[in-house]
């Protein structure tokens, strides 16, 4: 088992090191007018450099005056000494911008995760169980329709009816206007107010795949040999479904959960931009269209890292759970 | 017998024959290539129709079917996946079809008439003195100052520079200066402003003062330089039936430099403001009426003139009519024909993209999966590597950098396309391979390969058309989850871009919260279209997975 997991994780270095070489020749590839309007920015204060010297140390600060592969190596050097450079958008280090912002994200994922779990989960073994009924058929494409919405238009419809009709939330924002004048449990209602949205709408849009998932699988598992045992035993359904059925189910179930845990801190890009929640998502969002090179260079890393680790996690805990895999 | 033959035709799994065993795509493959006589018997199908009688166990008893009729025919059954194929037929026949049947164009541009109150002209009522000075004399301003202030203290004389001057008062806020040691005129100083009727002409001193002296005493006629003049009641000074002049308290300035202010007007409009109207209606030489609303500043003290005028303005916004089905957008242009040419691009992209990846899924799934070995390792370790870029951080980066370079949008759109693609088919490469994998192990390879068949031919001719079931599937869904990117990211700006229309960019416009709230048929059809376009090629593909093997039926 050590030695599997260390072979993952030895492949997954590999894999990062391959995919942030492809990003960071792209993101040199971009124009770099950035630097020079910072550049010129700074030469205009009294008593500075000229443009062209701080052209030059400025490129020399980003690694921009080497080969890209030199450059790449630089990069990466100071990214695993934990060095990830300034943000040039916010103007503040991008580990601190990134500290701001990501646990926001993260709770907001961790909520709308656990609840599509319990939405998605009871619903999909219903349809299963219930294969070819009306239920089976409603649930399917309710599923199916969450997965076909687009998320800015379900996020439009949410806030015309309960932000403008209703006048229940308010449009934008994760703060209220008289935010400040509020108690400490008032301020965090406050925050838990404007998250209802966009929750909601995480939860809508993602719930439907799980949904389907579960369903998937519990029919793989209701085909099996050992549910025709079980049947044939004489055991009452119920018994057959939630003991010996479900349980099986879980092993795939598990899988993915453990697998879709690290993507919780990745925040949820679109959405937190359609609700201008300021957490990882929105943030890298705005970093990126204004062509903040080091944020979204780190945030282009977090995301792989955390793709990588979604994997590994999920392999191993197939593995975990159930023994039959054999370990390659 | 006939019911027998029903049953027959009706049930999911007909007849045990080996061509008819559904999902077993491998083994009828292997059939094919070996027995080519097998054809023959599934021509030549059917007996019964013609009523002739055979024995229990004749095959021709048997209605026999091709796979792809099997597979329509179940498809055909699944009533949710043929509502699917009949939006997505609608949506081909609107988008494709409704672009020629509309009859505007993509971007043609409404406009409506729209009356709007200009400002025309203002009207100040002088409470300044103007000066006039006198032929060959001297009143300057340091004069005039010294006049201000002895009006100011009430005084009839002042000194400057030890000359001593007179102030007359003439009449009504009008003012003569002389010279105290002999009583010669210098100049006068009045409220009520003189101007000439005849354009270009100066008017003499001698007759502004003798004017303004009868006028500002009421007086209806004044004889200046031996001439008869008289003066109406609105002010206009004439001689004999000539007018010479205007004298009025109040200044009339267009607000517009090329406009010109004919006298009649500004006669008429002043006589209007005396009578505190709020409307003036002016009928001009040419006997032309126009309607002039006339509001009063307070705070300014000045009246303003609006001119009601005639302005083509695009139609933006205008609500569902005959005209405009579904209204006019932001630029005027009918929503209507830009949903149908938006649908348009919405598929296009949706098709080339997955037309993109599929191929390069194909090539490279099918190589990795033949060859095994460390090719597969490689190419799969490719995959890894794709899999694992954010696609959708790269794509709106890249959207970005497409704007700072402001690439043209018809370029843009052929560069999504690509970018796209080139994201999207390691998934498609996983699930070929995936399946090459197992099938290569099978007789018909075997076979193949004993036949001396080429390699890349025994791939694409033998093994490929073997996975078509999985990757028209999987290409069915794609295009969904292809539109609904497209979709988010001309949302956001960074897709397709004006002037071409798509479903995303029309909904783009709800980010202006005016028209979330007021205008719901810029963005609500427009989401609707996608949210059933996507939704049918969901169906659809969920159709066709169970009905090219109904044992994966989940």
């Amino acid at each position: 088992m050590r030695k599997f997991i260390l072979k993952r994780i030895l492949l997954s270095i590999v894999i990062f090191f391959f995919v942030m070489l492809i990003i960071y020749t792209l993101m040199r590839c971009l124009p770099t007018s950035y630097i020079e309007s910072v550049a010129r920015q700074k030469s205009m204060q009294p008593g500075s450099k000229s443009f062209e010297e701080w052209m030059e140390q400025l490129t020399a600060m980003y690694n921009m005056d080497k080969g890209i592969l030199a450059g790449f190596f630089g990069w990466l050097g100071d990214f695993f000494r934990g060095n990830f450079g300034d943000s040039w958008f916010y103007t503040v280090p991008v580990i601190e911008k990134f500290n701001d912002t990501v646990w926001l994200s993260f709770v907001m994922g961790l909520i709308a995760f656990f609840f599509e779990l319990i939405i998605a989960i009871p619903l999909g073994i219903v349809a299963a169980t219930k294969q070819y009924s009306r239920a089976d058929y409603v649930i399917s494409v309710i599923a199916l329709a969450g997965i076909s919405l687009p998320t800015f238009f379900f996020a439009s419809l949410l806030k015309l009816l309960f932000s403008v009709k209703l006048g229940w939330f308010d449009l934008f924002g994760l703060v209220g206007r008289n935010y400040n004048q509020l108690s400490a449990w008032g301020q965090f209602l406050d925050k838990g107010h404007h998250l209802v949205l966009p929750i909601v709408t995480l939860v809508v849009i993602s719930v439907g795949s799980l949904m389907r998932y579960t369903r998937t699988n519990m029919l793989e598992v209701l085909n099996a040999d050992y549910i025709r045992t079980a049947r044939a035993k004489g055991l009452s359904e119920k018994k057959v479904i939630y003991h010996h059925a479900f349980r099986n189910t879980l092993i795939p179930l598990v899988t993915i959960v453990g697998g879709s845990l690290p993507g919780l801190f990745s925040g949820a890009l679109i959405t937190e931009t359609l609700y201008s929640i300021p957490g990882i998502g929105y943030t890298s969002y705005n970093a990126m269209v204004a062509g903040d090179i080091p944020f979204s260079m780190f945030y282009l890393a977090f995301l792989a890292i955390l793709t990588l680790l979604g994997n590994l996690i999920a392999d191993v805990l197939y593995a975990v759970v159930d023994p039959r895999v054999r370990i390659a | 017998m006939t019911d027998d033959m029903k049953n027959v035709k009706n049930d999911d799994r007909p007849p045990l024959r080996a061509q008819n065993v559904p999902g077993n795509v491998a083994r009828r493959h292997a059939e094919r290539i070996t027995e080519e006589a097998v054809k023959n018997s599934s021509a030549s199908s059917g007996g019964g129709d013609n009523g002739e009688q055979f024995s229990l166990n004749d095959d021709r008893r048997v209605k026999v079917l091709s796979p792809g009729a099997m597979v329509a025919k179940r498809f055909f059954r699944n009533r949710i996946a043929v509502v699917g194929l009949a939006i997505l037929a609608f949506m081909f026949l609107f988008s494709f079809a409704g672009g020629l049947i509309s009859p505007y164009t993509e971007n043609q541009q409404f406009y409506r008439v729209e009356y709007q109150n200009k400002d025309y002209a203002g009207v100040v009522q002088n409470t300044e003195f103007r000066y006039m000075q006198a032929d060959g004399q001297k009143f300057d301003s340091v004069l005039q100052a010294q006049f201000v202030l002895a009006f100011q203290t009430k005084k009839d004389s002042f000194t400057y520079r030890e000359i001593d001057y007179n102030v007359y008062a003439e009449g009504e806020d009008y003012y003569r200066v002389t010279l105290a040691e002999d009583d010669t005129t210098i100049g006068i100083a009045y409220k009520d402003i003189v101007t000439s009727s005849v354009e270009g002409q100066k008017l003499s001193f001698t007759l502004v003062s003798d004017a303004l002296a009868a006028f500002t005493n009421g007086e209806a006629a004044f004889t200046s330089d031996g001439a008869d003049y008289t003066i109406d009641e609105a002010g206009v000074v004439l001689k004999g039936d000539d007018e010479v002049a205007f004298i009025s308290r109040y200044v009339v300035n267009p607000v517009m430099s090329d406009v010109f202010l004919s006298r009649g007007f500004q006669e008429e409009l002043v006589v209007a403001l005396e009578d505190g109207v709020d409307e003036f209606v002016y009928t001009d030489e040419n006997g032309e009426t126009h309607t002039y609303s006339v509001s009063y500043r307070p705070d300014m003290k000045t009246w303003s003139v609006m001119q009601a005028t005639e302005t083509r303005v695009y139609d933006t916004y205008a609500a569902p009519s005959r005209a405009h089905w579904l209204g006019t957008d932001r630029n005027g242009m009918d929503m209507m024909t830009r949903l149908m040419y938006g649908g348009r691009v919405s598929l296009l992209i949706g098709f080339i993209v997955e037309a993109i990846s599929t191929v390069l899924g194909i090539i490279l799934g099918g190589i990795a999966g033949y060859f095994g070995k460390w090719v597969d390792n490689l190419i799969m370790r490719i995959v890894d590597i794709f899999y694992c870029i954010p696609s959708m951080p790269i794509i709106i980066i890249l959207g970005a950098a497409m704007d700072a370079m402001s690439v043209d949008p018809q370029i843009r759109m052929v560069y999504l396309m690509l970018i796209l693609g080139f994201l999207g088919w390691p998934s498609m490469a996983r699930l070929i391979r995936g399946q090459i994998l197992s099938l290569r192990e099978q007789e018909f390879m075997t076979a193949t390969e004993a036949g001396g068949i080429r390699v890349s031919r025994r791939i694409f001719k033998h093994l490929i058309p073997n996975v078509i079931p999985q990757i028209i599937v999987s290409v069915t869904m794609g295009i969904g989850g292809t539109i609904i990117t497209e979709a988010t990211l001309s949302f956001l700006g960074l897709g397709v871009k004006f002037p071409f229309a798509s479903w995303g960019n029309i909904i783009n416009d709800v980010n202006n919260t005016f028209v979330l709230t007021t205008y719901w048929f810029i963005w609500i059809p427009a989401g609707t279209l996608l949210l059933l376009t996507v939704l049918a090629f969901n169906l659809v593909g969920d159709g066709l997975r169970d009905a090219f093997d109904p044992r994966m039926k989940r």
